[in-house]
Parts: C-alpha cells; sequence; structure tokens
C-alpha cells in the first residue's frame, strides 16, 4: 500500500512514527513532501531556541531516519495539486507521486489580521525557525518591542523577545484579557500583574489600526488613537489551517477554514484524510500537538487494520510563560447553572486558583490555577476520574486548615487505571506494578522502566509520591541514606569521618562515598567536618563544599547581595558599638534592621564589600555572628535581675556565657537559645533549641524547643541546677545531637523521631544510661578551645580575601545588575521575577 | 558536546589558580557574565551563564557542582535549581536551559569561547 504525506511537521512525521510502530508484517510505501527546508522539529519547544538550543537539537528525528526506514522523504518541495480521479499528487519540483491513500498534514499558518503596513520590515511572524534566525538578526538593532496577540502564542513570542534582549516589550491584544480561551478575567489579571512585574507592558482591549514608518517599523497607531514608538512588531494572533491545496482539490472545508472530517478523520474523499491543526473536527481546530498525536495515531491504527476513531480531546493545559505558571483544565469557566465556583486570589503573591464543582459538591468540572500550579496534576487527575471530594471542596486547593489530616485527595485516593503520564498514557497500576512486581525502587528506574515522566515531565512529583507510597506499602525498608554519593546516613558518616580523622571533603569523598558529591551531601558533609574538628570552613578546599552563604559568610539575599550580622552576645551592646555600626552601615550603604534574636542585620552589602565591612567590624571588637551557618545563632536574653525588679538572676550574663562558650559550633541545622531571669519568660526561651529559666534555686533546663513552621514547646529536662551543671548537661546534649541527627533536623524535629523521647534523653544527658556522658564533654571541650572567628581568619588572608572579588577579571569591579529601590528612608532589594 | 564553526572567538578569561577548586567564579565579557567552574575532581572546565533563570539572579558561578549519576551538575544557591553543566538543561523538573560555552585551558590560562 502506498500512502503520500503532504507535510513534514510535527503531525506528518509522528503519523511515520506510528505507522512503523504498527505495521507489523504489512509493507507500506511511504511518501513524504514537505514545505521547510529542514525535516521536522519541535515546533512547541520553539522558543528554547532563543535559550540556546540549536535547531539539531529541536529536530525530531535526523534526515537518516527517514532513509533507515525506507521513506521518502522531499524537503522544500510543497505538493500544487491532487488529481483525486487517478489518485496522484504533483509537487512544486515536478515530481507526480501516486498514492492509495492521501494523508493531509499541513498545518496551519499564522494569522495575520489585515493591518495597513504590516509588510514592513521589521515586523514578524512567529512559527518556523527561519522565522526564528531572522527575528534574531533584526533584534540586535532592536530597543523598542511589541507583540500583537495575548494568547498562548503571543506570550511566548513576547518571551522570545526578552530572550532576545528586547526587555521593553509590549503585549497587544485585542480581547479584555490574556489567554481568552484558557482563562477568566480575574486570572488575567494576576497573570497580567506578574508579567508586568516582569517588565513586560500589557495592553489589553487595544485594537491596531496602523503600523507606521517609511520601510522599517518605527510605531504602532491604535483605534483609541494613541501611539506607541516600536523597532520590533511580532505578530502572533491565532492561527488559521491551511486548506489552501484541500479547497483547490474541492475537499470540503469549513465556512472559516479547516478541512473537513469525520471520527476517522476522513475527508469527504475516503481515500484522504486530515490530520493536526488544519483538520476541522466537529467544528473545532486543535492548535495543539497532543490532539495532533492523537489523530496520526488514529489513523495509523486504522490503515493497519484497526478501528480507532477520534472523538474530541480534552484542551487540559499547564504551561509556564516567561516563568508564571498557568493552566486550565476540565471546563473551567462553568456557568451558573451547571455547577458552583470557588475562587481563591493571593495578590500578595499573584496567585489565583479556581475550581468549578457540580452542583451537590460532590465533583470537580474543571478550574484554573495561575501562579502555582502544582497542584495541577492532582486536579486533572480528580476531575478526570470523577474522584469523590472532601467534604470540603476547597481542600483540594488549599489543603486541610486548622486539622491534623492532609488536605484533599492525594495518590492514594486514585483508582488504578488513572492515567498519571498522559504523555505516555501510563496508568497509576502500571506504575505501581513497576515498583512492586519488576523491582523498580527508584524514581529513575520507574522512568526507564515505564517512560512515565519522560515527555513534559509534568507528573514527575506526582510518579515519586507513587514510588514512595508503593514502597512503603510493600513493606520495603527504606534506608536513610545522605544521597546518591554516600551509602551512609549521617550519624553512620559522622562517626565513620571522625574514626578515619577526614578533615575535607574531598578526603571523605574518596575513603567513604562515589562519584563527585552534590548540593545535597556536600553541605552535609562539610558541617559534619565542622562539628568534629572546628577549623576554618574556607580551607583545605573545602570551601566550595559549604553551602553558598556559609562559602561566602553571610546570608544571600534577593537579588544577589548579603547580609551581615555581628555577634551581640545576650543582645548587650556599648553605645559606642552601636555607633560603629551605624557607621559603617552608612559608608556601604546598608539597610538596618533589628532581628528576633537581639542584634541588628545589615542588608545589601555587595559581596566584594564584606571583607572590607568585617575588617572595621572587627577593628570595634565584633566577631562573626554566624547568622549564615547552621551553627549556634543567638543567645536571647532578658534584662535579668541586674535592672529588673522581679529578675532572680542574672540572666543577661548567664546567657553572655553561654553565647561565647558555643559561638561557632556547627550542627545538622541552626540552633537557637535565651535565658530568661524568672517565670514571666520574657525572653521566650521554651521556644528555643535550648532554654533556660531562673527558679528561686538555681536555672531549669528545657530542650528541643521550636519557633519556625511547626512552633512547639521545649520540654523540661533538669530542674534547679547551678550554672556549672547547667553547662555540663548543655554540652552533653548539644553533641549528642550533633552526633546523630540527620542532615537539616532541628532539636524538635529529632527529638520527636527518638524513640522513648524526652525520658530516653533525660537518661542519656543526666544518667549517663549510654556512659558517653564524659566522651561528649570531652569533644564539647575541644570545640570550645578550637573556635576562632572566621572572619577574623579571612580579613587577614589576602587569598581567602580574593574569592569575595564578584568578576575574577574585574577584581574592581561590582554586580552592574544588582538594583535597589528606596523604601521608608532606606533601601530594599528590586523585587524579583 | 559543542559544534564549533567559524564564528567563535575565544578570549581570556582568568589563570588557573583564580578558580577555586571544585568551583566556580564569574567572568566578565563585555556585558555578559559567565559562570566558569573547575571540576578539579574530573580535572574538567565548564562554563554556563551566570544568570539562573529561575528567578533570573546572577548567582550560579556561586553554586555547588557535584553531579547526578555522571551528569555534571551545579545547583543555584538561591533555592537549589539544578542544571546540567554538559547542556544547560535544568535537572530539577522544570523546563530552563542555560547557556554553556566551551572553555579551553593552555599555558596556565583558561578561554571562553563566545560566539560573535
Amino acid at each position: 500500500m502506498k500512502i503520500v504525506i503532504i507535510g513534514n511537521g510535527m503531525v506528518g512525521y509522528k503519523f511515520c512514527e506510528k505507522l512503523l510502530a504498527k505495521k507489523g508484517t504489512q509493507s507500506f510505501e511511504l511518501v513524504v513532501f514537505g514545505e521547510e527546508m529542514r525535516p521536522a522539529y519541535d515546533r512547541v519547544h520553539l522558543s528554547e531556541y532563543f535559550a540556546g538550543k540549536s535547531a539539531d537539537e529541536l529536530t525530531l528525528a535526523p534526515a537518516k531516519w527517514y532513509v533507515d526506514n525506507g521513506i521518502a522523504l522531499h524537503l522544500g518541495d510543497p505538493v500544487q495539486s491532487i488529481d483525486r480521479v487517478h489518485k496522484t499528487v504533483h509537487s512544486f519540483k515536478g515530481i507526480t507521486e501516486s498514492y492509495d491513500y492521501l494523508v493531509l498534514a499541513t498545518g496551519s499558518a499564522a494569522f495575520v489580521p489585515p493591518i495597513p503596513g504590516v509588510e514592513k520590515e521589521g515586523v514578524f511572524i512567529y512559527r518556523t525557525i527561519e522565522d526564528l534566525e531572522m527575528m534574531t538578526d533584526y533584534a540586535r538593532h532592536a530597543r523598542k518591542g511589541a507583540v500583537i496577540g495575548g494568547g498562548l502564542l503571543g506570550l511566548e513570542a513576547a518571551k522570545a523577545m526578552l530572550d532576545l534582549g528586547i526587555t521593553d516589550t509590549q503585549v497587544i491584544e485585542f480581547a479584555p484579557r490574556l489567554m481568552p480561551r484558557q482563562i477568566d478575567d480575574a486570572g488575567s489579571n494576576t497573570l497580567r500583574t506578574k508579567l508586568e512585574s516582569l517588565g513586560l507592558h500589557i495592553r489589553t482591549n487595544t485594537n491596531t489600526t496602523a503600523i507606521l514608518g517609511d520601510d522599517r517599523i518605527t510605531a504602532m497607531e491604535f483605534a483609541d488613537n494613541t501611539k506607541i514608538d516600536v523597532d520590533m512588531l511580532v505578530i502572533s494572533a491565532g492561527i488559521k489551517p491551511r486548506d489552501e491545496l484541500a479547497k483547490l482539490s474541492g475537499l470540503e472545508t469549513g465556512h472559516r477554514g479547516g478541512i473537513v472530517v469525520n471520527d476517522h478523520l476522513e475527508t469527504n474523499d475516503p481515500y484522504i484524510f486530515a490530520i493536526g491543526e488544519c483538520a476541522l473536527h466537529k467544528g473545532m481546530i486543535y492548535g495543539l500537538v497532543a490532539p495532533g498525536y492523537d489523530m496520526a495515531d488514529v489513523v495509523a491504527a486504522n490503515l493497519c487494520g484497526g478501528a480507532k476513531s477520534f472523538t474530541g480531546f480534552d484542551m487540559s493545559t499547564k504551561l509556564k510563560l516567561i516563568g508564571v505558571d498557568v493552566a486550565s483544565f476540565g471546563d473551567p469557566f462553568v456557568s451558573n447553572k451547571d455547577g458552583r465556583t470557588i475562587v481563591w486570589e493571593d495578590t500578595l503573591k499573584g496567585v489565583y486558583k479556581r475550581i468549578n464543582i457540580s452542583q451537590d459538591g460532590k465533583h470537580l468540572l474543571g478550574g484554573i490555577l495561575v501562579g502555582d500550579a502544582d497542584q495541577y496534576n492532582m486536579l486533572l487527575q480528580t476531575c478526570k476520574n470523577k474522584v469523590v471530594l472532601p467534604p470540603n471542596p476547597e481542600d483540594v486547593i488549599l489543603g486541610a486548615r486548622g486539622g491534623a489530616v492532609e488536605g484533599g485527595a492525594g495518590v492514594t485516593s486514585l483508582p488504578d487505571d488513572a492515567l498519571i503520564c498522559s504523555c505516555e498514557s501510563i496508568s497509576k497500576l502500571d506504575i505501581c506494578q513497576a515498583v512492586s512486581e519488576k523491582g523498580c525502587e527508584t524514581l529513575d528506574a520507574v522512568k526507564k522502566c515505564t517512560k512515565a515522566g519522560t515527555g513534559c515531565g509534568g507528573c514527575v512529583p506526582m510518579v515519586k509520591d507513587l514510588v514512595n507510597h508503593t514502597l512503603k506499602a510493600t513493606g520495603k525498608y527504606v534506608r536513610n541514606v545522605l544521597c546518591e554519593h554516600f551509602s551512609y546516613s549521617r550519624q553512620e558518616l559522622f562517626d565513620l569521618v571522625k574514626v578515619h580523622e577526614l578533615k575535607s571533603f574531598d578526603a571523605v569523598l574518596d575513603k567513604l562515598g562515589k562519584g563527585d558529591g552534590c548540593e545535597t551531601c556536600k553541605p552535609a558533609v562539610a558541617s559534619i567536618i565542622a562539628s568534629l574538628w572546628n577549623e576554618m570552613i574556607l580551607q583545605k578546599g573545602n570551601a566550595t563544599a559549604q553551602d553558598s552563604n556559609d562559602r561566602y559568610l553571610a546570608n544571600i539575599q534577593k537579588g544577589g547581595t548579603y547580609s551581615v550580622v555581628p555577634r551581640i552576645p545576650g543582645g548587650e551592646i556599648t553605645p559606642e558599638k552601636l555607633i560603629v555600626i551605624g557607621q559603617v552601615a552608612v559608608k556601604y550603604n546598608l539597610y538596618t534592621k533589628i532581628t528576633g534574636g537581639q542584634r541588628i542585620d545589615l542588608f545589601g552589602a555587595h559581596v566584594s564589600d564584606l571583607p572590607a565591612i568585617w575588617e572595621e567590624l572587627i577593628a570595634a571588637g565584633f566577631e562573626s555572628g554566624h547568622a549564615y551557618g547552621k551553627a549556634l545563632r543567638t543567645v536571647k536574653s532578658c534584662v535579668g535581675s541586674t535592672w529588673c525588679r522581679f529578675g532572680l538572676h542574672d540572666s543577661v550574663s548567664f546567657a553572655i556565657e553561654i553565647e561565647e562558650r558555643y559561638r561557632g559550633l556547627r550542627a545538622p541545622h541552626k540552633l537557637k537559645s535565651a535565658v530568661s531571669g524568672c517565670i514571666r519568660e520574657c525572653a521566650e526561651a521554651q521556644s528555643k533549641d535550648f532554654g533556660i529559666i531562673a527558679t528561686e534555686k538555681g536555672w531549669n533546663l528545657y530542650v528541643c524547643g521550636n519557633g519556625g513552621s511547626k512552633p512547639q514547646h521545649a520540654l523540661l529536662l533538669a530542674t534547679d541546677v547551678d550554672s556549672a551543671t547547667c553547662l555540663k548537661y548543655i554540652d552533653r546534649f548539644l553533641m549528642f545531637y550533633i552526633k546523630t541527627a540527620d542532615p537539616l533536623t532541628r532539636t524538635a524535629t529529632w527529638l520527636n523521631k527518638m524513640e522513648g523521647g524526652i525520658s530516653y534523653l533525660k537518661n542519656v544527658v543526666i544518667n549517663d544510661s549510654l556512659g558517653i556522658a564524659d566522651q561528649l564533654e570531652a569533644e564539647m571541650q575541644l570545640l570550645v578551645d578550637n573556635y576562632k572567628c572566621e572572619w577574623k581568619e579571612v580579613v587577614d588572608d589576602p587569598a581567602l580575601r580574593k574569592r569575595f572579588n564578584h568578576f575574577v577579571n574585574a577584581p574592581e569591579e561590582k554586580d552592574p545588575t544588582i538594583q535597589f529601590q528606596p523604601m521608608r528612608s532606606q533601601k530594599r532589594a528590586t523585587e524579583w521575577k | 558536546m559543542l559544534t564549533l564553526d567559524q564564528t567563535m572567538t575565544w578570549f581570556t578569561a582568568c589563570r588557573v589558580e583564580d578558580v577555586p577548586e571544585n568551583g566556580g567564579v564569574c567572568v566578565k565579557y563585555k556585558d555578559e557574565q559567565i559562570a566558569l567552574f573547575h571540576f578539579t575532581r574530573r580535572e574538567e572546565w565548564y562554563a554556563t551563564q551566570n544568570l539562573c533563570p529561575h528567578r533570573q539572579q546572577m548567582a550560579l558561578s556561586r553554586g555547588m557542582i557535584g553531579s547526578h549519576e555522571e551528569e555534571p551538575k551545579v545547583a543555584c544557591p538561591f533555592h537549589k535549581k539544578t542544571f546540567s553543566l554538559r547542556s544547560g538543561e535544568c535537572l530539577s523538573g522544570d523546563d530552563y536551559v542555560i547557556k554553556t560555552y566551551p572553555v579551553k585551558v593552555e599555558n596556565g590560562l583558561v578561554y571562553i569561547g563566545v560566539e560573535e
């Protein structure tokens, strides 16, 4: 059987691929005519061309693939006419081919509205790689850009303009809102605000009446008589199906374009099919690739003797437009009589969520997500599979609030046949079976085995959840190892590093791990080394194993500047030192704020200014506050018995003593402490990792409290102890935590996971049930004795100071992209994204 | 990994010892900022754009490098988005692709190739 395919776009290519996969022992002769000069490429990811992808990388299959599969490919040779009587086609270059079946995959062209001046130089459409190449050339001389069309393609084109460096770009949309086919007015407003914050100018309700300029475009004029200056314009206002050839051949077409097809994608000539964006099915043109692939599949299957039909396609979609998530699924615009609507909007973060539910509140009919589409997969599945909604349906977008149970329907509630990966048609059952029966125990193994998550990747988080859930359900022991480079838990690794006396990340990796390390194990191992030996963290090649904050001994903030926090033990500071902080802040133009831990934070420091700032602070007697480290932060105190009429003991002096004892101590996570002078608890010691409260007879020591996202009160460890005993217990407690906790686990979580809880901990720390108390104290004493201010070491070492330059080849220059805005007589970082 | 054509020019970025072992520095080339990495463990050099596409921050040169299986990668210090140092592809599930540049070392000097 001989099949001629007209069109070598994504759908035309997919048809060949599907036919080859399905043909079995049947033999087909395939001839393909393509208008463009290159074989089919990935038009969906066209904008990545500007982000660095080459034309070759976008190609779906090289010319060789066609040769290897016996397909005759004629590129740059559009078919000019079809002779339906003799069943032949005739091409531009003069080739005549006969066919048994003809497949039209002619796709679509950009719709260009008839505006006077569209022919001017500098006006582009956004459709092919050639268009992109021409845009790239022209963009070098353009500064002010515009895009006509605020739909999906228009916004893609706007992204392309930004990628081309034309940051002053306007998007012009005729309709009253952006993406009118996918989202509603409120969603459009949220999207608009987000995009405007990125620097795009957006005009809706705007009708372009003229494109001005002599030969080149210089300006655009609108129906309201306003004008803007424009050097370069991209028109991306929609598509029109390429049906000229079909019309010429007497095939039935719709009055607004498109080749009319039935459920088998047959035209009114039973030997001719139409698929993709040129096909008009039940009054619909599908401008997405997925339905086109589905059509290719139907025709290929039927030509191989199958009996498939195309019955329409779900247009649910999720995409990232210029970094903003936008998704719509099911019926995004349900009317009041068909369903109810729940809307949630956060104008601060720029998030809009709408779900449409059935009148009885049981089923999800559709919805819109802008700004945060993390729940898209779950919602789409809930909608498609008619999963019954929880009693408070808003939980599916907001999570359960106030109760202990997880909100919404998790992966476990989905039926086995729920389609998890729609690109590769993989169901929940397929994934669970890969784990339970085929022994795939990691996400990567499941991806390889089932192909789930290998297409658009959108379902990967769900696949991961399913893998973990199935592993647990089958009773598999999930060993708590650090990462792919170390098959040890942190506790095991801590002991091994100590036994082998390893002092650099590379030494640890060579001895105990494999590969090259990663952003998970590097800081974890660096922390272990620091907790064991307390040597300068930027030496011995360990600098690049530190998390960015530790590597620059400062906290990276929005915009790429750093903040500086000098240690102010117990929150006590002299007026002279306060003045120095003020002077430094003025000199280096820093924003100042009092922290929650009774210190002063100086924001907005250029990385290259850090050593000089610290040089001045150290000269005035300050030292590092370790605000950047997983280390002891601050020991907060109330004013205590020296001034307070209720105070029982001198809480400030004890806080200073504690802070100076444990300063610089590195741990699995940050450590906070406080000392209160009486039970009024003004220092909030019971919310700290370790907190001390004065009693009539001494001190009460509380441990494992936490503020943060899950506040937890500290628990009483020891009662009415004297200062020395209190410090001894803290030594043991902290060292035991440092040795046994998982990475990035605060003391509260560590205790929550500990078998036996606080009574076990009391036994270890106070009753020495493990017989390690002396060892713990000795280890802590070593760390205390080895303490040095790391900022002083940097300031005094020219080689280390050099690492704080922003440009290696222009050390005197600062990062020119850093920008500030004024706010309340100080400065603030410019908002990102 | 790369296709070099006639339009590639090599500029001198810095000396080998200017780049920390298994770490990166930021190199200025005209108005571009390029993150240059010396992957000492594998004795390999890589260069990418310095801008992290996620929040548009000039930060990748300050990121930690490492590997996922065989793939060399860098993690942005801001939100730990990781990118392949070879292809520039985002490895943490987003659609970003960052630009990569060829690097060569001759006589102790590091050169980065840019398209003119």
